[in-house]
């Protein structure tokens, strides 16, 4: 396979999210922002989903926001300026 | 800074690879630029590979790394490269064709080490955990309801797959050759701690214990042999012996390479078996090989997400001609998630030959240990107390004295200093 495009053919269309795990401290803001994509388990294990559906893109970017360390990151395509 | 007609070829396709791309693009290189993979894949994530994934808690596809929209990049992908001519300034593919290249970052990463015997690797319920495939295959096994996984090896990916087994219920049994599961690492001290908190969840340990053979029924796993004559029924086996860095590929190209890594000078930039450095290539991630700063030169090649993603920032920077002031020493970071325990790190443990447990209590686990050499703080772990770490991460990285002086809230009033358990 070899492509080249701006959105490259092949990749997953939608929200992409990642956590810097060492950064994050399990203050749980983003538990709260987003509850159905990020949770606690345990005393301190974050769970998130990594590819959420794109109508949840609010809930998300909120819990973005929310976090105190910037621990997350979020790539959504369709809003790219 | 460079050309915009100068071409950058990046090599693996993975965190570092990514990270690197973005950072030249971030720093004004404008150039065409080529990322060759020799998965199928675009850039993903590994760590929750053997944690969310192997939980059932998404696809294993679902990992794909944010960053790849908008790079403006050539991906070559499912097309390993098989060579390296800086005579000719070109990387060789499988698939025959030649990239020519006036900037190269070497992110090849690393793979799982396979088990000994090829036959015993390739039988049915036999796995290894690197790649995305690997993981999703995995988890196809779990989910089918093994009577019993086996776990070999109790480093990071080894605790990490044995303790999700038990949160999915799943009897296992670990079994390592050292005197407790993560020793290697942490020292058997802090790896006692570790290993006592997993088997309260369930798992069997197995420690001074060594698998000789797996035996077969048909293609499949049946059971594994041990060396002292016993033997455990298992139906799924995961062989997690390490990693091994993929380097092959540069066999003949005259840089100083091996299984251990590509070696970098402190600049960042690779150099050849003469000591010459290559002006035109950097190397990141796993497979980098560099002498960090923060431990007096010593050469290490970490294995760290953070790590990976940072070197190749300064990597992408220093190719795209805008370096970064200094050498590349950030302070080596590392978390796995164990079922639900937390583990991080920060600093390397290499050396120690103390360890104090300065905050909480091992016995109910949750703790925070800090590894000591000569004198000075050089590592500190977390349990399940990851808002203690950056306050002794900070004491790492500046070299604090140990044993530490200053009180913390609730830190027990003497500290006990312990053997650290190095063999
Ligand atoms: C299951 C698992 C769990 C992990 N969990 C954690 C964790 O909890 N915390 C943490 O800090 N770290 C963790 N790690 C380690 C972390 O994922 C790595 O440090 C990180 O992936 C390194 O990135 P890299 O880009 O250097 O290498 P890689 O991710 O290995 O990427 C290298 C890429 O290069 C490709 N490649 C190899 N050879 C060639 C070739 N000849 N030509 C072209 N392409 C090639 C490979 O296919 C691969 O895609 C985990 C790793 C695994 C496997
Ligand atoms: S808000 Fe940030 S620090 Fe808190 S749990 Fe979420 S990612 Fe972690």
């Amino acid at each position: 396979m070899s492509a080249s495009a701006d959105a490259p053919p092949g990749s997953p269309p939608g929200l992409r999210v990642s956590v810097d795990l060492n950064l994050c401290q399990a203050y749980a803001q983003c538990c709260y922002a987003a509850p159905r994509h990020f949770r606690i388990e345990g005393h301190e294990a974050l769970y998130y989903d990594p590819a959420p559906a794109a109508q949840d893109r609010d809930d998300i970017e909120r819990a973005r926001v929310a976090c105190p360390v910037q621990a997350i990151r979020v790539e959504d395509p369709e809003r790219r300026g | 800074m460079a050309r915009t007609s100068e071409r950058a070829v990046i090599v693996g396709a993975g965190l570092a690879a990514l990270r690197g791309a973005e950072a030249m693009r971030a720093a004004g290189f404008s150039g065409p630029l080529a990322v060759i993979g020799a998965e199928p894949h675009y850039p993903y994530d590994r760590p929750p590979l053997s944690k969310h994934v192997l939980a059932g808690a998404i696809p294993a596809d679902a990992t794909t790394l944010p960053g790849i929209h908008g790079l403006d990049a050539d991906w070559h992908l499912g097309n390993p490269a098989i060579g390296l001519d800086r005579g000719r300034r070109a990387v060789l593919l499988a698939d025959g064709r030649d990239l020519p290249y006036d900037r190269l970052l070497i992110a090849t990463g690393t793979r799982a080490r396979p088990w000994p015997n090829p036959h015993e690797g390739r039988l049915a319920g036999v796995f290894t955990l690197r790649g995305r495939d690997d993981a999703a295959a995995l988890r196809r096994a779990l989910a089918a309801g093994p009577r019993r996984v086996l776990v070999i090896g109790g480093g990071f990916i080894g605790c990490e797959v044995a303790s999700l087994c038990r949160k999915l219920g799943l009897p296992v049994t670990l079994v390592e050759p050292g005197p407790t599961p993560l020793a290697r690492v942490l020292g058997s001290t802090v790896g006692a701690f570790i290993g006592a908190i997993h088997a309260g969840h369930g798992v069997e340990i197995r420690c001074g214990a060594e698998v000789e053979w797996l035996e077969d029924a048909e293609g499949r796993l049946v059971r594994a042999h041990l060396v002292d004559g016993s033997r455990i029924d298992a139906d799924v086996a995961v062989i997690a012996l390490g990693a091994v860095r993929n380097t092959e590929w540069l066999d003949g190209s005259g840089l100083s390479a091996d299984p251990g890594g590509v070696d970098c000078d402190a600049s960042g930039h690779v150099h050849d078996t003469d000591g010459q450095t290559d002006p035109r290539i950097a190397a990141a991630g796993d497979v980098a090989r560099f002498s960090h700063p923060l431990y007096e030169g010593r050469r290490v090649a970490l294995e760290h997400w953070s790590h990976a993603a940072a070197q190749a920032v300064h990597a992408g920077r220093l190719l795209a001609g805008t370096p970064p002031g200094e050498p590349y020493g950030a302070l080596p970071t590392f978390w796995s998630t164990q079922g639900d325990l937390v583990v991080k790190s920060a600093g390397l443990t290499e050396g120690a030959d103390a360890v104090a447990i300065t905050q909480g209590d091992p016995a109910a686990g949750r703790f925070i240990a800090l590894y000591g050499r000569a004198g000075r703080c050089i590592a500190a772990l977390s349990v399940d107390s990851a808002r203690w770490l950056p306050a002794h991460a900070e004491m790492v990285a500046a070299g604090a004295p140990f044993p530490p002086h200053g009180a913390a809230a609730d830190r027990p009033k003497a500290i006990k200093i312990l053997e650290p358990g190095f063999s």
